[in-house]
């Protein structure tokens, strides 16, 4: 009962929005943006002709490529920069350096490496995820509980197993955080790269929609799956922060009076 | 290792020796003195509290004991070996914040027994979650515990290995005050079951004449042991013992603070 009020303001929030939009396109009788009927439409008829979801699938594939790079070679590297200080005073500097430079900015250089196609597009998401997924990983070592270091120590555990055993465990939560938060910024960076360079991807479905006839409601439809996939992303994403083995992680602090109750 | 039995302190053979231990950290002008020439000599099996006002550098000291901390001078002495660093021999017990919060109750009171064979470590484990008072808490992870289950959790996962001796850092510190004084009564039960050498440090002169054998009282910056006081008082101490009041207004004075409220 309370779930479906909770699922009921929701979802008000939305109508409204709607509505207001509806209205205004009403109201200003503009023949350029279109109602969100005929968005609806649109999205009806992208689906029908299957364009929808190749286009869909199409920008799929090149997060996943690009992003599964990115955090395969992300973690490790943030994981040893933020362990060995001398690593971070090498290489900090050109991350620090390379970071703030938009992964769109590559795209003239990605071109004249890989060409046209799914390459270039992989590798400017790889950028896109590479550099967030480093920093997210080196805070995570960063904040990790000296003491516990000095219980590895105290215990005696060997390198490999003060990696394993303390290091690993304590710094998952905030990676599994900065892979999150990664994999949104690699789905708003897809969608820019496949403006340019590819015929494919919901990228090229809103700005090839604008290109050959001003078709703003199939832009719009764009749009609408493209804030729908990266929502159904997070949600996914949640999920894995809430996995069984991160249930030590988060607050579970009101069961500690129930444990003091039960004490013997 | 063990002692075997109970013999007068007085004659137990020195376990751990602390010889002109000083600590300066560095600072623009010049550097702060935080212990200077600290000696100290801890028989074994023998109890030792280390008081003295906050700042004085009695963590310092102890974690220079412990090895995890170089002091600028000085050295530290166990069974005759100098420390370099810490040892599985001797283990540190964090005020709680040592409990490792993605282990469960049972894996962190085992995290040191990993050279044991699987149905040795079980038993040890479930040996020493009875000892603490904990049964029932096996599978808990510490977050669903109190405080005071936590510190249980760290005082068996040190006992779990068998050391020689124990740091306890204010390990009742963060705990209410009933807690504190349940605590203090099974440290001393385990102590008298397990014949450990304990080096205890805290700022309560109270809890330091409950517990100790002996107690150190420091000096404020640079620390120094101002005065070892011996309390030859029997286990369990009546804290209205005139001879245990004595005691205890004499470090209060030594360290020259009014016990009166």
């Amino acid at each position: 009962m309370r779930d479906l009020r909770r699922w009921l303001l929701s979802l008000s929030g939305l109508a409204a929005f709607v509505a207001v939009w509806a209205l205004a396109v009403a109201l200003s009788s503009t023949h350029v943006v279109p109602s969100p009927w005929r968005v609806a439409r649109g999205l009806a008829e992208l689906a029908v002709t299957g364009a929808l979801f190749k286009h869909t699938i199409a920008s799929l594939f090149r997060v996943t490529w690009g992003y599964l790079l990115g955090v395969l070679l992300g973690v490790p590297a943030g994981l040893l920069l933020g362990w060995s200080g001398r690593a971070a005073r090498t290489f900090d500097p050109f991350i620090q350096l390379f970071r703030p430079i938009s992964p769109l900015a590559w795209i003239p250089i990605a071109i004249l490496w890989f060409g046209v196609g799914d390459p270039p597009a992989v590798f400017i998401i790889f950028l896109g995820s590479f550099f967030p997924i480093t920093v997210a990983s080196m805070n995570a070592v960063a904040n990790v509980n000296a003491t516990h270091i000095n219980v590895a120590r105290n215990f005696g555990l060997s390198s490999y197993q003060l990696v394993r055993r303390v290091l690993l465990p304590a710094v998952t939560p905030d990676l599994v955080v900065g892979m999150r938060l990664t994999l949104g910024i690699a789905w708003l960076v897809v969608v820019a790269a496949e403006m340019i360079a590819v015929n494919s991807g919901l990228g090229f479905l809103i700005i090839d929609s604008r290109n050959a006839g001003n078709r703003y409601d199939l832009v719009i439809a764009g749009m609408v799956m493209v804030g729908l996939v990266g929502l159904g992303l997070d949600v996914v994403m949640r999920r894995v922060e809430r996995f069984d083995g991160l249930r030590w992680s988060y607050g579970a602090a009101n069961t500690a009076d129930a444990a003091e109750g039960a004490r013997p | 290792m063990s002692a075997g039995a109970p013999k007068p302190l007085g004659r137990a053979k020195v376990k751990l020796a602390v010889h002109g231990v000083s600590m300066a950290y560095p600072a623009h002008d010049k550097p702060i003195q935080v212990l200077d020439k600290i000696d100290l000599d801890v028989r074994e099996g023998e109890f030792v509290c280390i008081v003295g006002p906050s700042g004085c550098g009695k963590s310092t000291l102890l974690n220079i004991i412990g090895g995890f901390v170089q002091g600028t001078a000085g050295e530290v002495r166990i069974d005759g070996e100098a420390v370099t660093g810490p040892d599985r021999r001797r283990i540190f017990v964090f005020q709680e914040r040592g409990v490792l919060p993605w282990l469960t109750v049972a894996e962190n009171i085992g995290f040191g027994l990993y050279d044991l064979p699987p149905a040795e470590r079980r038993a040890r484990v479930a040996n020493y979650v009875n000892l603490v008072g904990l049964r029932g808490f096996e599978d808990a992870y510490p977050q669903e515990l109190s405080g005071g289950m936590k510190q249980r959790v760290e005082v068996a996962r040190a006992l779990a290995v068998d050391p020689d001796v124990l740091y306890l850092d204010e390990p009742f510190g963060a705990l209410d005050s009933i807690t504190r004084l349940t605590m203090r009564s099974e440290l001393l039960r385990i102590w008298a079951a397990e014949k450990k050498t304990i080096l205890f440090v805290t700022h309560d002169i109270e809890e330091s004449v409950q517990l100790a054998d002996r107690v150190a009282v420091m000096s404020a910056r640079p620390g120094r042991i101002q005065k070892i006081v011996d309390v030859d008082l029997p286990h369990p101490r009546d804290l209205s013992d005139p001879r245990y009041l004595a005691i205890r207004d004499s470090i209060f004075e030594e360290i020259g603070i009014a016990h009166r409220v």
